[in-house]
Formats: structure tokens, C-alpha cells, sequence
């Protein structure tokens, strides 16, 4: 059995996290998820104005603050923190470690902006898979592309004697499947355990969103949420599997906290996809097998399809979010003609937006018409208006028409705050497939 | 018969996949399961969220985990980086579910109080 610990959830997750997980008991394995969608074009832009940096710099100050811990209990860790430079990744990791004498492993070679038009010139035309259209018609504006990698380039790299492997784009499953496909041996086509590490990692990817975080039932009656504790893979070579978390934390593991997180972002249950393999959500079979512990078994795989996703940033114009609060008597009331003359004053300037977006938080900012009309009492109400166009003019001129409010509209107004809003380029997602013919991961190793 | 809102015997979790947002639905007891799989269809789900989803509802059924997951498309105004919405990432749309009202038998109900 090996114990397979995940102590990020995404890049902004708590710091104390993976140290706690590998501070308070014993773990194999210590993985990190840091690459949310988005993520991948910021390291881009971050590496543009300086070449050494494009990588989560989280994660070389964990490093640094666990590297007695990390050797003295000889855990290996494996996260995605490479960003768009997971070699300037290592170079900063080693220096953190001082030069311990541990083997790092780097899987490159998901970055493909270089190749992005000799595989458009190909034929293959990488329509974005949610609307169909084809790459071509935003080509101009893409400004980062990467293949979702899986476990096995992982398990390559730990093969190899990697106690650190560094990854850059791959996909949050895999960081957990890559030391279970190490340690087990399983054979690459050996679909079901490659479905059960799969949805292992999916259930731990999140970190404390299955260890009760967000977990809706019964949620007053969690124990300490301040010192909640992330999720733990106690995995097994028959594809058995129990997730768990350190004795003495907080947070809850039942099998209700566990179904939510399989739900999470979920599309088809029975057709999972990752390059690893396809797995099926509805054969899974849950036990609760203690305090805090979950055992999954029964788990169902298909074979792998032959393409990989990639992940596409390009830049898709400007927005900008202002708010005012309004309070009691007639909040709402106020709040709903302020919006209304703000409308007519950014009409009157002639200024053309994609799409205006009005919103009163207190009211109906989440829920919609589903919240019902509010009490005509309530305390106050925050109008929130948001503007997109591709041009930054019109998003920069709506960003001056917020303040003039709080003294030329209705009364007690209130929360501008900081003054006018700031200007956002957006960086949107383009989600697409390439064979995985035309791309290949690189795994290099180097000693500190 | 009971009237209940879902909030009284499921609980819930969404997320986000560019412009469609995802709904698990997960029964509180598994005797509540077949309740929502009878009345908490694609259709009402669709009408229920009426003025946020502006696409298409698709519904699968996860009986091992007495859940169903619904794909809401087009409910993100754009999705990610793109929306306005103060919930970008349909986060709270689970719980815009859960304020459904679906019908029970009185002893199901009955049954689980005694039960707890």
C-alpha cells in the first residue's frame, strides 16, 4: 500500500497545506496541482519579461520550507508547478533544496505554440470544443498552447529515480495515476486500474473540496475547518483504494463528502477521458470504512482514445466590474435606478459593449429570478455592473461613469472604495484535440 | 404525498466546463433516489432554471452513487474568464437546484425522521 497525499488544489490554495500533509503523518507521495486553465497564459506573460520565471513560484517556497522533512521522511513529490518554464522550475528547486543530492525529473514537451501552424497547415484544425469553430479564426490572437499530458511520462520520470517530478501542463489525474502506475507496475492498457487511479485523483484533485469542504450535508457540524485536512490516497495494486486524511486535522471524509467531489465538474460519468484512459464514474463503489475514511472499489475502465486535449490561451478583449451599495429604505428600489441611469448615460456617450451585465448581490446575483422578489426592508443591496468589448475605449470610458454616482443619483450610496474600477484584458480558453501522434513528452533528469 | 423542496432530501455540488455548468444530485437516502429520478428530469431542470441556462439540459444517471449530474449549457454568460456573473463558475447553481420542489411519499418521509 502507498500513501499518495495532495496538498494543492490549485494555485492559490492554501500555503500551509502541503506541509501539514507532510508534517503530520506518513505519506509516499506528495502531489500538487497548480495549472488552472488559465494559468498557463499569465507564466506566459510573466516569462516574456523575464526568462527565468513562467513557473509557480508557490511551490519552489514549499520546497525550501519542506526540504528537511521532504528528505529526512523520504517523500517524493510531483506537481505541475512548471508552468510554461519547467526547466527555470528545477534550476529555482534546486537551489531551494541547497543541493541535497535529489534527483529531479522535468516532463516537457507539452508546450506546442511553435507548432501551432505546421499542424494548422496539416489539417488539423483544433476547433474549440465547445462551439466547433476552428482555430484558424483566433489564430492571430493565441498567446500560449499546451498538450494535457498523463501519468505515464510520470511514472517515466520516477522510473528514472526522480524524488521531484516537475511537470508543466498535465492533467490533475495524472499527478496522482503517475506514482501508482510506478509503484504497482500496472501495464498501460490495464484500463481499470488505470480508471481507479484516474478517479482517485480526480476525488483528491480538488485537495479539502473531499475532505469537507463545501461539503453541504451537515456542514455546521464539520469539525474545525481552520485546521481542515487534505485528502490522502491510501491506494492499493488491485485498484482498491481509500481516501483518507491525517489523524487530528479537521474536516470530514464520509461517503457523502466524497460524492460530491465526484460530481465536480462532471460531464458524461461513463465516458471520463484523460490520456491515460476512459473511466467509468458509474461503476464506482463506495464504503465507509471507519472515521474518515472511504474505500472506492469496483472501478471500470475503457481504452484511451488517440488524441490528446490541448489547452489554448488567447487574448479575447477587455471588461471591467464596478459596484455601489445602496441601503435601506428601498434599497433594491435605488439600486435598480441607479442601474438604469447608468444605462442611459453610457448610451448617450455612444459607447458599444458586447454585453452589459447588471446584477444586485443581496437579491439575486446568484440565483437569478429563482431568489424571488426581496423583502422590500432589506438592509442594502450591491448594483454590480460589468461591461465586455473587444476594444479597451468603451471598457475604459464605463469605468468613469461608476463614481459620479455616489453623489449625482439616488441617495445613501455608498462603497465606492477604492475609486473606478479597473480595466481586465480578458485571456480567454479555447479547448481543443490533437492526435497524439504529433507530440511527444520529454523527460529529463538531473542530479542537485 | 409530501411536497418537498430538494434541499430536504439531496444534496448537491456544480462546477463549471467553459460555458456549461454541471449539477451533481445526490440523494440524502437511497430511498429517495428514484423520486428524483422520476420528477427531477431534463425538462423541469430546463424550466427551472429558466433565464440562466440559455442552452440545452442533458441529464445522466449515476445509480451506484444515487446521483444524477446535469449539463446545463450555456449558463455562464460566455464562461471563465469571459463572464460577468458573479458566479463565473455556476459554484451556487447547486443550491439554485436544491430550491426545486418535488413530490415524496408522507411514509418515506415519516420513516426517515423516525429513522433519525
Amino acid at each position: 500500500m502507498i500513501r499518495i497525499a495532495n496538498g494543492q488544489g490549485f494555485w492559490g490554495d492554501s500555503l500551509e497545506a502541503p506541509l501539514e500533509q507532510i508534517r503530520r503523518g506518513p505519506i509516499d507521495y506528495l502531489t500538487l496541482d497548480y495549472l488552472a486553465e488559465i494559468t498557463m497564459s499569465i507564466l506566459q506573460k510573466q516569462r516574456s519579461r523575464d526568462p527565468r520565471s513562467g513557473y509557480a513560484r508557490d511551490f519552489v517556497e514549499m520546497i525550501g520550507r519542506g526540504a528537511n522533512d521532504l528528505v529526512t521522511r523520504k517523500i517524493r513529490v510531483v506537481a505541475n508547478a512548471g508552468g510554461v518554464n519547467p526547466d527555470g522550475c528545477r534550476d529555482a528547486v534546486a537551489k531551494a533544496l541547497n543541493h541535497a543530492g535529489i534527483r529531479i525529473g522535468v516532463v516537457a514537451g507539452d508546450d506546442i505554440l511553435e507548432t501551432l501552424d505546421g499542424m494548422l497547415s496539416r489539417g488539423i484544425e483544433m476547433r474549440n470544443l465547445d462551439t466547433g469553430e476552428p482555430l484558424q479564426s483566433i489564430r492571430a490572437r493565441v498567446q500560449s498552447a499546451n498538450v494535457y499530458f498523463g501519468a505515464a511520462p510520470i511514472a517515466d520520470a520516477l522510473a528514472q529515480g526522480s524524488r521531484i517530478v516537475i511537470t508543466g501542463r498535465c492533467t490533475d489525474t495524472g499527478l496522482v495515476l503517475g506514482p501508482m502506475l510506478h509503484e504497482f507496475g500496472w501495464a498501460r492498457d490495464d484500463w481499470d486500474k488505470l480508471a481507479a487511479g484516474t478517479i482517485a485523483g480526480h476525488t483528491v484533485e480538488c485537495g479539502a473540496q473531499c475532505t469537507g469542504g463545501n461539503c453541504q450535508v451537515d456542514w455546521q457540524s464539520i469539525p474545525d475547518f481552520a485546521g481542515i485536512g487534505y485528502p490522502i490516497v491510501e491506494a492499493r495494486p488491485d485498484g482498491t483504494f481509500v481516501v483518507t486524511k491525517h489523524a487530528g486535522t479537521g474536516g470530514r471524509v464520509t461517503v457523502a463528502s466524497v460524492k460530491e467531489q465526484l460530481l465536480y465538474e462532471m460531464g458524461d460519468p461513463m465516458e471520463y477521458i484523460t490520456p491515460d484512459c476512459v473511466a467509468d464514474f458509474t461503476s464506482i463503489q463506495l464504503a465507509q470504512d471507519g472515521p474518515d475514511r472511504v474505500r472506492f472499489s469496483g472501478i471500470r475502465g475503457k481504452p484511451a482514445t488517440n488524441m490528446y486535449k490541448v489547452s489554448i490561451s488567447y487574448s479575447a478583449g477587455f471588461k471591467a466590474v464596478g459596484t455601489l451599495v445602496y441601503s435601506w429604505p428601498n434599497a433594491y428600489q435605488k439600486a435598480k435606478a441607479a442601474d438604469a441611469i447608468l444605462r442611459r448615460r453610457l448610451e448617450s456617450l455612444g459607447l458599444r459593449f458586447d454585453a452589459i451585465r447588471t446584477e444586485f448581490a443581496g437579491v439575486n446575483a446568484c440565483h437569478g429570478a429563482l431568489a424571488g422578489e426581496p423583502s422590500p426592508d432589506i438592509a442594502e443591496v450591491i448594483l454590480r455592473v460589468g461591461v465586455r468589448a473587444a476594444d479597451k475605449a468603451p471598457v475604459e470610458r464605463f469605468t468613469k461613469e461608476i463614481a459620479p454616482l455616489a453623489l449625482n443619483g439616488p441617495p445613501t450610496v455608498t462603497g465606492l472604495g477604492s475609486g473606478r474600477p479597473k480595466v481586465e484584458e480578458i485571456v480567454a480558453y479555447w479547448p481543443a484535440l490533437i492526435p497524439k501522434s504529433e507530440v511527444s513528452p520529454r523527460i529529463s533528469i538531473q542530479e542537485t | 404525498m409530501a411536497r418537498v423542496k430538494l434541499v430536504q432530501i439531496a444534496h448537491a455540488r456544480s462546477g463549471d466546463k467553459g460555458d456549461t455548468a454541471n449539477v451533481g444530485l445526490i440523494a440524502l437516502k437511497p430511498g429517495y433516489y428514484p423520486h428524483l429520478v422520476e420528477q427531477v428530469t431534463a425538462d423541469r431542470v430546463k424550466k427551472h432554471f429558466e433565464g440562466i441556462c440559455l442552452g440545452a439540459v442533458e441529464r445522466f444517471e449515476l445509480p451506484n452513487l444515487g446521483a444524477l449530474n446535469f449539463l446545463l449549457h450555456e449558463s455562464l454568460d460566455g464562461g471563465g474568464t469571459l463572464s460577468l456573473k458573479t458566479d463565473a463558475q455556476g459554484k451556487t447553481y447547486s443550491a439554485a437546484l436544491l430550491r426545486m420542489e418535488i413530490d415524496v411519499p408522507d411514509e418515506l418521509l415519516s420513516k426517515d425522521s423516525v429513522s433519525n
